[in-house]
């Protein structure tokens, strides 16, 4: 049975696969709007959207959506965002390969005497860098993949863990060439 | 050609470079400026309706009817939000049309002001692209890339925002030399191997068929008649949904009608038995797949259509081709032939004695025993008045509909043989669609016969458009199927519902007579089957607009039916329709589907 139409009786059992999406847009007013009305409106998900200029001078944003569909699902998703006016071209960096996925994560934990240190011993052994400290706190920040950043906010939990802030993934592909 | 104007003079001036000439619209606060520049020109002809979703109806009968960009032009806030279920209908069934709305003033923006609206943030999702213009110089730039947008790859709606203080404004005026988008560039020639491939597997098929849509429409006349020259010459069948009458002459014998939901039984079972299906133009919507998982289960699928997310989208393809239907079409011609091409004879005789079998069935077939008349009589006679009037005195007859049952038995019994003569809401189904539509058809063909077939409920949602017709001297003729009835819902209620009828019973209709009456127009009725023709033929000799109240049968239902949840050769045939089988043609997982 296919997804999203009336005639659907059972729910689709393909297998869903997690893609991560580059795409390049015309920097103009609503496009991030239009790209998230999308989504919604098609009932499609989204895991993690980031997105900022990167080419001023041409008005180019890029924005990189981590999405979780069937094939036929992400198929559709990448056809529906490619026919978008201001939208340039649209990547599967999953498909493609080879891309590397980074995050940014701030993390507020609030504790004292063992817990505070374990803390501490634990951002060091993930690389974190305590960026505000108080007698009772820590804000450490963290870049990594996905799996890395939720396997530390994991471990922090039973040691008082406040809060969370995250960038959602920045994706580029390895080598000399643009996507 | 850079010259400085105000934003008003520029819109007028950007819809005399598009060639436009004809806008359909209604003014208010924020569109005074421009209102005011159309005053002082007589280039450009301003169609003044009586509600907002009339003029993008009309905008819609327009652009269908002529192929052209239709136009329309509203004020801010309830202007543009009453433009929602065009621009929706218009995106739904890939309509080129260009909404230009008023809005308050840039520095108002966000205010609550009077009569403001977030018309950008309302009308993207029911738009192809849509603009705010907050600087007067990007103003020429942004209203031809508009049209630009609106008419390229797969048609649809777009909307300029522009606020008055814009309009106002004095600035550079950019004409539509530069056509080069950014961005927006669409596919319009398919891809070599896969043509050669889709000719190969078409020349080897033995149950071939061809399954039209509204795309071969949209292509142009030239796509109309390449897909006419590949369906001869080939001899193989041909069916079309609903969007795509026309394309292909209903009065050849290849022509199957069409298929669907209320399709016919050989169009149907055609689909589901053959072993190669060549779709054009058309996106396997839900009214025509029926159940999905029981689709054509045997055949190897070819899709040719311009817009990448339609293939693959509800039924897997073996070869989606992404292009123009004539660029594509006219490349497949030339491989066939330079191949030489010929399907197996043998085989195709067989297909064709299978499809005469399901002929045989008669699925359209109704009985007008007494003076009721049945609707299904209603169109057919009004499908050979027009015709005999054609063939007679060359008069070209346009045909719209509002939506419902009278619109699926217009779509079985009133016969296109040509492209751009059928506009109906097929997509969003909506009712109220017709007589601006009507409207919209008669303004670009003035001297044809324009007719709005419609039903008793869907003719009071845009009723007030009469003024318009009479207005502007528009003599369209409205055929009212009445049946005092909601009689799609009814059906469905006697399908689903156990025969509870809640709610679609109008009880308290006008007297059509009298209504046209009021509005300045010609008011006839029919209630015998012995007076039909007699009726019709003063209708269309009427000068003027006409409404004409054809009382039909009440109860009549629409049939051949595919119920929800079922495939293709489960259809329900007039014949076997009893109260029973009604009432157990949908079982409970069907129900729940639209």
């Amino acid at each position: 049975m296919q997804p999203g139409s009336v005639y659907a009786i059972k729910e689709g059992k393909d297998a869903t696969e997690t893609h991560t999406l580059s795409v390049l847009v015309d920097n103009e007013p609503g496009v991030l709007a239009r790209v998230i009305g999308l989504f919604s409106g098609r009932g499609y998900n989204i895991e993690s959207l980031t997105v900022s200029e990167t080419e001023h001078e041409k008005h180019r944003s890029r924005i990189t959506v981590v999405t979780t569909g069937s094939p036929q699902v992400i198929e559709q998703i990448k056809a529906q965002l490619e026919r978008m006016v201001p939208v340039h071209r649209v990547m599967d960096l999953t498909v493609t390969g080879k891309a590397i996925e980074r995050e940014l994560l701030l993390i507020k934990v609030r504790g004292a005497g063992e817990l505070r240190s374990e803390a501490l011993r634990l951002a060091e052994a993930f690389r974190a860098r305590v960026i505000d400290a108080t007698t009772e706190s820590f804000v450490f920040e963290l870049t990594g993949k996905t799996d890395k950043l939720d396997q530390f906010i994991l471990l922090m939990q039973p040691l008082g863990l406040v809060e969370v802030s995250r960038t959602g993934v920045a994706a580029i592909t390895r080598g000399p060439d643009a996507t | 050609m850079a010259r400085q104007m105000t934003g008003a003079e520029m819109v007028v001036q950007a819809l005399i470079d598009q060639g436009v000439e004809h806008l359909f619209g209604y003014p208010g606060g924020a569109v005074l400026p421009i209102y005011d520049e159309l005053f002082q020109q007589d280039k450009v002809q301003h169609i003044l309706v009586r509600q907002e979703g009339g003029a993008g109806h009309a905008a819609e009968g327009y652009a269908r009817s002529t192929g052209k960009v239709g136009v329309a032009l509203v004020t801010s806030g309830p202007g543009a939000t009453n433009m929602v279920t065009p621009l929706t209908d218009a995106l739904m069934d890939s309509i080129p049309m260009v909404c230009i709305t008023g809005q308050v003033a840039t520095h108002l923006i966000g205010s609550d002001a009077f009569q403001e609206a977030d018309t950008v943030g309302i009308t993207r999702p029911c738009t192809k692209h849509n603009w705010l213009v907050k600087d007067v110089n990007d103003l020429g730039r942004v209203l031809h890339e508009a049209f630009y947008v609106a008419r390229s790859g797969r048609p649809g709606p777009v909307v300029v925002d522009i606020p008055k203080d814009v309009q106002f404004a004095t600035g550079t005026y950019q004409g539509p030399a530069r056509v080069e988008h950014k961005t927006y560039h669409p596919q319009v020639e398919g891809d070599p191997a896969k043509i050669k491939a889709a000719v190969e597997l078409i020349a080897g098929a033995k149950k071939p068929i061809f399954y039209t849509g509204g795309g071969v429409i949209n292509s142009g006349p030239e796509a109309a008649a390449l897909l006419r020259e590949f369906v001869r010459l080939t001899g193989i069948p041909i069916t079309s949904t609903l969007m795509g009458l026309g394309a292909y002459p209903a009065s050849d014998k290849q022509w199957l009608g069409m298929l669907g939901m209320h399709g016919t039984y050989e169009a149907n079972n055609a689909m589901h038995d053959c072993d190669v299906m060549i779709a054009i133009g058309a996106r396997f919507d839900d009214r025509i797949t029926g159940r999905l998982d029981a689709f054509s289960p045997g055949s190897k699928k070819i899709q040719v259509d311009i817009d990448p997310s339609s293939v693959n989208k509800n039924v897997r393809v073996d070869l989606g081709i992404i292009g123009d239907v004539a660029h594509v079409l006219s490349e497949m011609l030339a491989v066939w032939k330079a191949a030489g091409h010929k399907l197996d004879q043998a085989a195709l005789k067989n297909w064709w004695g299978e499809i005469d079998r399901w002929r045989t069935r008669k699925s359209l077939a109704y009985r007008q025993t007494s003076e009721t008349i049945m609707p299904q009589y209603a169109i057919e006679r009004l499908y050979e008045k027009t015709k005999a009037l054609e063939k007679a005195t060359g008069r070209q007859t346009f045909i719209t509909t509002e939506v419902g049952q009278h619109q699926m038995w217009a779509a079985q019994h009133f016969h296109f043989d040509e492209p751009n003569r059928w506009m109906t809401s097929g997509g969003l189904g909506t009712m109220g669609y017709g007589l601006p539509a009507a409207i919209g058809a008669q303004t670009a063909h003035r001297d044809a016969l324009v007719i709005d077939i419609a039903g008793d409920a869907s003719i009071l949602m845009n009723i007030q458009e009469m003024s318009t017709a009479i207005q502007h001297e528009l003599p369209v003729k409205v055929f009212i199927l009445n049946n005092q009835y909601m009689g799609m819902v009814r059906q469905w209620q006697q399908l689903l519902h156990g025969n509870r009828l809640s709610h679609s019973y109008t009880d308290a209709l006008p007297d059509f007579v009298k209504l046209a009456e009021a509005y300045g127009a010609i008011g006839m009725r029919c209630e015998k089957a012995s007076e039909l023709d007699d009726a019709i033929d003063a209708m269309i000799a009427a000068k003027g607009p006409v409404l004409f109240d054809c009382r039909v049968a009440n109860l009549a239902n629409c049939f051949p039916m595919i119920p929800s949840g079922k495939a293709h050769n489960e259809m329900l045939l007039p014949e076997d329709a009893t109260d029973e089988a009604i009432a157990n043609a949908i079982d409970k997982a069907g129900a729940a589907l639209v």
